[in-house]
Formats: C-alpha cells, sequence, structure tokens
C-alpha cells in the first residue's frame, strides 16, 4: 500500500528538502584537519578528482587534488560544495517504517530487513518472480550496480531489474554499439586538444560537464574550429565558430545534410571506408537527398548553416565528434547519434591522436554503471542475457544454474507501466528518484500509489521514498570505497573518508542482508566492497567491457585505469579503434542509414510550442542533493521558463511574469525569464524540481524502440500568462518544491 | 620557478559560479565571497565576467581610505581592509575603477578579495583560479600562458585620461596592448538591433 503516510507540506516539515549551508564545526573552526581523502566528486560522469578534509569523522570541507590529471584540481560549483551533504541535517541516519497517518518511524534493521523479505516472498509466491521489481541506479558505483544485477538474477529471480541510466545514456551506447561493436568513448579527453575542429551535439557542456570546456577551449587556442549546434546559445555556443541553432528533434538533418554536402565536395576518406567500414553504399544513397535546402526544412536552419558545418568538418586533418542527451533524448535517439558518429567514420578521423568521438556521461557512474549488468537486458561485461554462452559463463562465475538466470526484463519506463497496469506489484529501489525525474511524472506518481510493497535504499528521504513502506537508511560515496568508470572509459578509485552516521549502512551490506535473509547468504560472502571488485573482474573476463587485468592498486597508482584491461599486468586502453581496428566481430566499423522522422509529438494549432528540458549547472539530475545545498540553491533557487522575446510578446508575458506551461499531461507555474538566446519557437525548463515545479509533468511517455530512453527533448505545450498559485505545495520552501 | 600571477580569460568565462562558491570555502573568510561574477544583461546573451580585486601597482583604494585600513604588501597584494581600521565609510567602494570592494553592511566594514593571501602567501593557488573550470582564471606563470594561450595578458588599463597597471593580467586579442575603458556607456541603438549577434531570432533569418 505504497501511499503517501501523511501529506507532503508534514513530510517536508520533517525529511525536507532543507537547505544546508554551514560545515560542521561552522565557519569560523578552522582548526588542523585529521587527515584529507583523495576522491573523487559524487556527482556527473566526469567524476573529478577532488580531496575531502576530515575531523572527527566529518567531512568539513575541501581541498583541490591539482595532481589529478583529468581536472588539475578544477571543480564546478556542485563539485566545491558537495562536501556540504555528509554532515546534513536531513540525513537518514536509520531504517524507518511506514505508518499510515504519522509518517515514517525510526525501526530496527531486524525489522526493517523482516518486513521488507517477508513482503517479497508474499508478492513472488502469489504472483510469481518477475512479479517484484528492481530499479537501481547509474551513481553507484560497479561494485554496487554489479551486486544489484546478481541480487535481482539470484537471490529475487526477477527479470525486472533495470537503471535510472535508461533515462541518460542508453542512446549514446547503443549508436556506439551498432556503428563500432562497443560502448565507450573512444578517446581520452586528452585527445580533445589536438582536433582541428569539433563538432558538439546537443551538449551544454558549461553547465552539464564543465571540465570539459577547458579541453575545447584549448583546442580553439590550438587554432581549432568549434560547431555547436544547439536550439539554445549555451556558454560555449556563445564563443563557437559555428553555431547552429537547431529545432529540436532536428539533429538529423544536420547530419545528413553535411554528409551529403561532404560528398559531393570529395571530403570522403574512401581508402578508409574501403578498408575498414561496411554498409557505406547504403548510407551514401540515403543522403542523396539531403540537400542543404531539404536538410534546413528538418534540422529548421538556413542551408547556409549546414553547408558552413560541412566547410569546416569535411577539409580538417583531425576531428572529434562530442555528442550528449540532447541528441540522445528522442524516441529517435539511438538515430541521431548513429549519424553524427558517422561523420567520423566517413572522414576516417577516428582512433587515431586528435580524431575520434565521445558521448559525454551525465551520471557519476553512468559509464561503468551501465556495464556491470544491472540492465534489463544485460549480464555483467556488457554480456546478452539473451546469450546462451554468456549466460552460462555468468551462471558459473556466479554458482547458479544457468536455467535460473531470468531472460530479458522491462525497461525503466515499461516497468513503471507494468506498475501502473498492475503487473508488477513490488519494488525495490536504490539511488533513484523517478517521482522527479522519469517523464509524466502525474503518471509516475499513480503507478506508485499502486504498489503493494515498496522498499527504497537512499540516504536522503526522495520524492518517490515517500511512497515506501520501508526505507533503509544508505550510504553516500565518502562513506564506502569502490569504483567507478568516468566519461573517457577509465576506472578510478573512490577513496573511504568517514563512516556512515547513526544506524545508517552502507548499500552493499543492506543487499547482501536481504539476499541471506531470503536464503541465499553463500552467494553474497562478502566482507568489503573489495571482495565485490574482485568477483566483477572475473565475471567481466573475455567481456565487452573487460576489467580483468586491473586491481585497486593498480587504479590507485596509476590513477585510474582505461577498459578493456583483460589481462594482469595489461596497461589498459586510452584510445580505442587504433589502426582501424573496430570491435566487431569482423573488425571493421558498420556504417548505418538513417532516416530524418518526426518525434513522437510535434506542436499543433492546440499546442503549438516546443518544450525542451536539460539541467543547469548548481543543480544534479532530480535535486535531490543539490536542492539541500546552500550555495547551490541560491544560485538557481527555481525553475524558469526560458522564452524569447518575439514569442513572449506575442503571448503578453514580460521577463518574471508566472507562466503556465501545459502539455496534454500536466503543467508547472514557474517564472518566465524572457532571452534572446532560445529559438523563438521552444522553451526551456529545467527538469531538477518536484512537484508543481515539475518539467516532467509535461513531458512525453514516448521511448526510442531501441534504448527506450525517454523523449525527455521535445513534447508540445502551450504557454499562458498567469499569476503567483497560492496552494499548499506552492507554499512550500523553495527547495522543496515552493515558488517565489 | 618563474613567478606566479593571476590572469582573466573572459572569452573563456561559462558564468558557472565555482570560483563564487570556492571563494567562500577559503580559510580567511570562511562562508563568504569576495569575488563577483557579472552577468552582462541575460535577456541579451550568456556572456558572464568573473571579478577579482585587479590588484593595482598604486591601489586607489587604499588612497582614498581615510582610516589607511587597506595596506599592500611587499608582492603587490592589496589586502582587504583591516578590521580594526575600516570605518566602513565606502570611499574604496566608489572609486575603485574595476567596482571591486564590496561593503558589508552586517559587518559594517568593506571585504574584497585579496588573492586568497592564506594560501599565495604559503605557495599554493588562489581558491578561486584553482577551480575555475573553464580556465577563464589561472594562477600560473608567464611562460605557461604565453605558451599555452592565443591571446595575450595585458594590465595596463586607461580609465578616460587615468593610467592604471594591475598586478592581475587580461587575456586580449594579440594586437591589443592595452585596455581602453570609456567611461560613458554607449547603449545599442534599435538601428544597430539586428547586428545582434546573440538573438536567436535574427540568426534565423539572416546567415552571417
Amino acid at each position: 500500500m505504497a501511499k503517501l503516510p501523511v501529506d507532503i507540506p508534514e513530510l517536508v516539515k520533517e525529511f525536507g528538502p532543507h537547505v544546508h549551508r554551514v560545515p560542521p564545526g561552522g565557519w569560523a573552526h578552522t582548526g588542523p584537519d585529521d587527515k584529507l581523502v583523495k576522491t573523487h566528486c559524487c556527482f556527473c560522469g566526469q567524476q573529478c578528482g577532488i580531496q575531502l578534509r576530515v575531523r572527527d569523522n566529518k567531512v568539513v570541507g575541501f581541498e583541490p587534488w591539482e595532481d589529478f590529471p583529468f581536472n588539475k584540481g578544477k571543480l564546478c560549483p556542485k563539485g566545491v560544495k558537495r562536501y556540504m551533504q555528509d554532515e546534513h541535517p536531513d540525513r537518514l541516519k536509520a531504517p524507518m517504517m511506514r505508518v499510515a497517518g504519522k509518517g515514517f518511524q525510526p525501526t530496527t534493521w531486524d525489522e526493517a530487513l523482516d518486513k521488507t523479505v517477508a513482503e517479497i516472498r508474499r508478492i513472488q509466491q502469489a504472483y510469481g518472480n518477475d512479479s517484484f521489481g528492481v530499479l537501481s541506479g547509474a551513481s553507484l558505483t560497479n561494485e554496487k550496480a554489479y551486486l544489484m544485477g546478481k541480487f535481482a538474477r539470484v537471490a529475487l529471480r526477477t527479470a525486472n531489474i533495470d537503471y535510472n541510466g535508461r533515462l541518460c545514456m542508453v542512446s549514446a551506447g547503443a549508436a556506439s554499439r551498432k556503428v563500432f561493436g562497443m560502448d565507450r568513448s573512444a578517446n581520452p579527453w586528452s585527445d580533445i586538444p589536438k582536433a582541428k575542429v569539433i563538432l558538439l551535439a546537443g551538449s551544454n557542456v558549461a553547465e552539464c560537464s564543465p571540465i570539459t570546456t577547458d579541453y575545447i577551449w584549448q583546442m580553439r587556442e590550438n587554432g581549432g574550429k568549434l560547431i555547436v549546434l544547439d536550439p539554445r546559445m549555451t556558454p560555449i555556443a556563445r564563443n563557437a565558430d559555428l553555431f547552429i541553432p537547431v529545432r529540436s528533434g532536428g539533429d538529423i538533418g544536420v547530419f545528413n545534410g553535411m554528409l551529403h554536402v561532404m560528398i559531393e565536395r570529395g571530403w570522403i576518406d574512401y581508402d578508409f571506408i574501403e578498408k575498414h567500414t561496411t554498409g557505406w553504399e547504403q548510407v551514401a544513397e540515403t543522403v542523396k537527398k539531403y540537400t542543404p535546402e531539404y536538410a534546413s526544412k528538418i534540422a529548421g536552419v538556413p542551408p547556409e548553416m549546414i553547408v558552413k558545418a560541412a566547410e569546416m568538418w569535411g577539409p580538417a586533418p583531425t576531428s572529434f565528434v562530442l555528442h550528449a542527451r540532447g541528441i540522445e533524448h528522442h524516441s529517435k535517439g539511438v538515430e541521431n547519434c548513429v549519424a553524427a558518429i558517422t561523420l567520423a567514420v566517413a572522414t576516417g578521423r577516428i582512433g587515431r591522436e586528435g580524431c575520434g568521438y565521445a558521448m559525454i556521461t551525465g551520471q557519476g557512474n553512468g559509464q561503468g554503471g551501465r556495464e556491470q549488468g544491472q540492465k534489463c537486458d544485460q549480464l555483467p561485461g556488457n554480456r546478452s542475457v539473451e546469450n546462451h554462452e554468456h549466460r552460462k559463463y555468468i551462471a558459473g562465475v556466479w554458482g547458479v544454474p544457468e536455467e535460473s538466470i531470468p531472460r530479458k526484463g522491462l525497461s525503466a519506463v515499461k516497468l513503471i507501466e507494468a506498475i501502473h497496469d498492475g503487473k508488477i506489484k513490488g519494488l525495490i529501489s536504490i539511488c533513484f528518484n523517478p517521482a522527479v525525474s522519469l517523464p509524466d511524472a502525474n503518471y509516475v506518481r499513480e503507478a506508485f500509489e499502486k504498489l503493494e510493497f515498496y522498499a527504497n535504499i537512499d540516504f536522503f528521504l526522495s520524492e518517490t521514498a515517500r511512497y515506501a513502506d520501508v526505507v533503509l537508511a544508505g550510504s553516500l560515496m565518502e562513506e564506502d570505497e569502490g569504483t567507478t568508470t568516468n566519461v573517457e572509459g577509465k576506472v578510478i578509485l573512490h577513496r573511504k573518508a568517514v563512516d556512515p552516521p547513526g544506524d545508517a549502512r552502507v548499500d552493499w551490506q543492506i543487499i547482501c542482508d536481504i539476499a541471506t535473509r531470503l536464503g541465499y547468504g553463500d552467494k553474497f560472502p562478502y566482507k568489503n566492497s573489495h571482495d565485490i571488485f574482485e568477483e566483477l573482474r572475473v565475471a567481466s573476463k573475455g567481456g565487452i567491457s573487460d576489467y580483468y587485468g586491473m586491481s585497486w592498486e593498480m587504479i590507485s597508482e596509476q590513477n585510474g585505469v582505461y577498459w578493456p584491461c583483460p589481462e594482469v599486468g595489461h596497461p589498459g586502453t586510452p584510445r580505442l579503434y587504433e589502426g582501424g581496428k573496430f570491435a566487431h566481430p569482423d573488425g571493421k566499423a558498420h556504417f548505418v542509414p538513417v532516416e530524418w522522422r518526426p518525434s513522437a509529438e510535434m506542436p499543433d494549432e492546440e499546442y503549438p510550442i516546443i518544450l525542451t528540458t536539460g539541467r543547469v549547472v548548481s543543480h544534479f539530475l532530480s535535486g535531490t542533493q543539490t536542492r539541500r545545498i546552500g550555495g547551490l540553491l541560491d544560485q538557481y533557487p527555481q525553475p524558469r521558463c526560458e522564452i524569447h522575446p518575439r514569442l513572449a510578446e506575442k503571448l503578453g508575458i514580460a521577463d518574471g511574469d508566472f507562466v503556465k506551461v501545459e502539455s496534454r499531461r500536466g503543467h508547472v507555474v514557474v517564472r518566465a525569464q524572457v532571452v534572446k538566446t532560445i529559438r523563438p519557437d521552444t522553451v526551456f525548463i529545467p527538469y531538477h524540481w518536484p512537484l508543481g515545479r515539475s518539467a516532467n509533468n509535461m513531458t512525453v511517455r514516448a521511448i526510442d524502440p531501441e534504448s527506450n530512453i525517454p523523449e525527455y527533448k521535445i513534447c508540445a505545450v502551450r504557454v499562458i500568462k498567469t499569476v503567483e498559485p497560492t496552494d499548499e505545495i506552492a507554499r512550500l520552501e523553495v527547495e522543496a518544491g515552493g515558488i517565489r | 620557478m618563474s613567478a606566479m600571477a593571476f590572469f582573466i580569460d573572459y572569452s573563456r568565462c561559462i558564468g558557472c559560479q565555482a570560483c563564487v562558491q570556492a571563494c567562500a570555502e577559503c580559510d580567511t573568510h570562511r562562508g563568504t565571497s569576495m569575488i563577483h561574477l557579472e552577468t552582462i544583461e541575460r535577456r541579451d546573451s550568456v556572456q558572464t565576467a568573473p571579478q577579482v580585486c585587479m590588484h593595482c601597482e598604486d591601489p586607489i583604494c587604499a588612497r582614498v581610505c581615510p582610516a589607511d585600513a587597506i595596506k599592500k604588501t611587499p608582492d603587490g597584494v592589496v589586502q582587504s581592509s583591516l578590521k580594526p581600521r575600516c570605518i566602513g565609510c565606502s570611499n574604496c567602494v566608489v572609486s575603485c575603477p574595476f567596482g571591486v570592494p564590496k561593503y558589508s553592511a552586517e559587518i559594517d566594514q568593506m571585504m574584497k578579495c585579496d588573492m586568497c593571501y592564506d594560501r599565495t602567501s604559503i605557495g599554493k593557488k588562489p581558491m578561486c583560479a584553482t577551480v575555475c573550470p573553464s580556465g577563464a582564471l589561472t594562477f600560473t606563470t608567464m611562460e605557461d600562458i604565453q605558451r599555452t594561450r592565443r591571446g595575450i595578458p595585458v594590465n595596463s588599463w586607461r580609465f578616460g585620461e587615468e593610467d592604471v597597471k594591475t598586478k592581475v593580467y587580461v587575456m586580449v586579442p594579440r594586437e591589443v596592448e592595452r585596455v581602453n575603458v570609456e567611461l560613458v556607456q554607449i547603449t545599442p541603438t534599435p538601428a544597430s538591433l539586428p547586428e545582434d549577434p546573440y538573438d536567436i531570432a535574427l540568426m534565423l533569418e539572416e546567415v552571417r
């Protein structure tokens, strides 16, 4: 009975989000630290190195880690303030049970775990194993991601496990697998400054991955040129040599149009194509009709821009494609990415210094989190859950019969739909906040109310955890140790700085405790997360993402190791595809022809404006962490609707007015921010807020058929000037979803 | 080792405010940021500009201070006001051509960037320049900046008839030797709007 135990204002009062501004001991306390711990930021996929200052088992501040090669001490505002989470007053310090009408009451671990296991057993006996689902997280360490996949298949025997990387990187990964046979950025970031031209597609790096801007600026200092595709003039687009303000959903127009021009002008590397690729003829045939004029109608930009892009990209000696959610969050996300990386392959500019491509990971362990087997269709090492040989190998590692491993399950959006349809009755989730992060938020909230049992593992009571029957107080990154895999495919080590506070437990221990109570203790005998890594190494051996040759000592000494690292003594693989050798069995890159098609919901008379969503620099994902940190909240206290002056004037809207932005599924009321830096047919709202401020109230549940990523980047809305809302939710503090 | 210097490159600034957040973590004024991030005009562009104290060779803020509260160290760092001396008159605030010192009514004292003296005096870098993710703020040697940047560092300014030399450099195009700061702000006329490089609607109508 996963209903809210008390109303939202009461929950907010007790569990926040509350704003926290002061480090342990206060600002004036500047005594010596007990230790400085070299670790990494807990937020985005850049995984910057940082040193945490520790005093009396508390994180009291940070010190830049200038020797760490990726970021050399540089940090974005989130990295600077991340340490404020550690002693946050909202921190969950004990397990809790929901008591209707009374909220959440602290309980013992025995009671919480017994209740969880009893409900898992009851539901699975009544409705079958697959009626209990697992939603996991891409911010978990590799060890925890691996553990979650094993827990679902071995202890729960459910097929239905998926993770929130489904909202982030899966289109990029699927496109890379199609073209290259492997899902990883092809180059280390040190190749970026060596490129003579960069195509940055759908990536607001200045706000989503700020450290990357330094690499791009270095490229420009070296005389390279920058092409940016985005419906908004982002801070990186401001200094681009060519900025293409593409209409959301029109990216294939630009990519295919560029290729059309490049074929006409002879800027194709036919020698490379012949030796190292297959399928070129079909691609060349497909792009024949994508003349600049035809492409411009799709992309919503003048044809001259597409020609100019081809003129910059085509003849360059070295080049780099960078892409991110802007082209991936679409019901054609995989095709968008394929069309973008086709430009790199057609010019043979991949697999050598300064030449390649990269997908910019959004979540902390977005890369590693999608390799270790917590996806619904995947086993560790990027293996297929449907492949007999792969299943047999992993069954051997786990010591279970192959037939006991469930087949492919439901991906995140479909899993929520199955809950809504009553097919999935129980759920356990960790570090995933679907009530804010999934599209069509009203539908998601309805689904959660239909669950018979829901257990949530997290360190703050997220908007989703409010629906839980049992809350299991978990751990922050600095309270355990383990590895993550950064945007470059480099495996790095997070070191423990402090113990979990109060009765909170490290996450892997909670999972192992449940597995043990379910009768599978012998399959989960780990004494620490290093034990899990040692098993993960073996499980990944021979897989695509092969970690077998790595050790924590090696990762620590070398400041990270790139996978594949298949043998002990292997140095790791910073740059993929050198010598034109690709990861498909035939060793070649596979061209895939891509046709443009409309997005799932296009603007019409009733809803004439495109809504696109994204991030702001001071907040992260569903805001569960960053809306609790004072400095970050002050920087961007609540969502605003960016709107061009021409559209604003037409709608009678002035800067700062309250506007109601409404789609067929729901609405928000936010303030308008009138800016010339957005297309006049498009409005933008960042997605980090809950309830009446949630951009996902409007977004559409359409997904890419291959990757199952939701189409966050385009839906149809109308925008109406309105007045300040006065309901109870609106009166909450801003960090909790209120409005000012 | 060559002397370290502070360089600002406005073209690299992405407006992320990591500098502002990190400045507040500095051990000398914990919790309060001494750096400003200026937003030019958000309606018109995404241009932003970080503003640290430029540490003038002949600091006018110190010259106009009636209480002699602003001191310059032998290595050229202009310090924030001395608490026992500052009378909160704000002479420094109104006189600084860069708009750096700010009067804090809460503590009745002027506060401004002191180039993280607690850090720079022991060989560390200022917090803002260490963390700046885009390299808009950099603390390094002259040789390093000349090797890694297209532009050149300049520390000469002309405000009307007044020449000012600063310890902090700004990166400018190679042909620029001195930054001329117009004292009269020229606002764009309606006729100049079609040239607006940041208006996407105009960009879609005409390709430059």
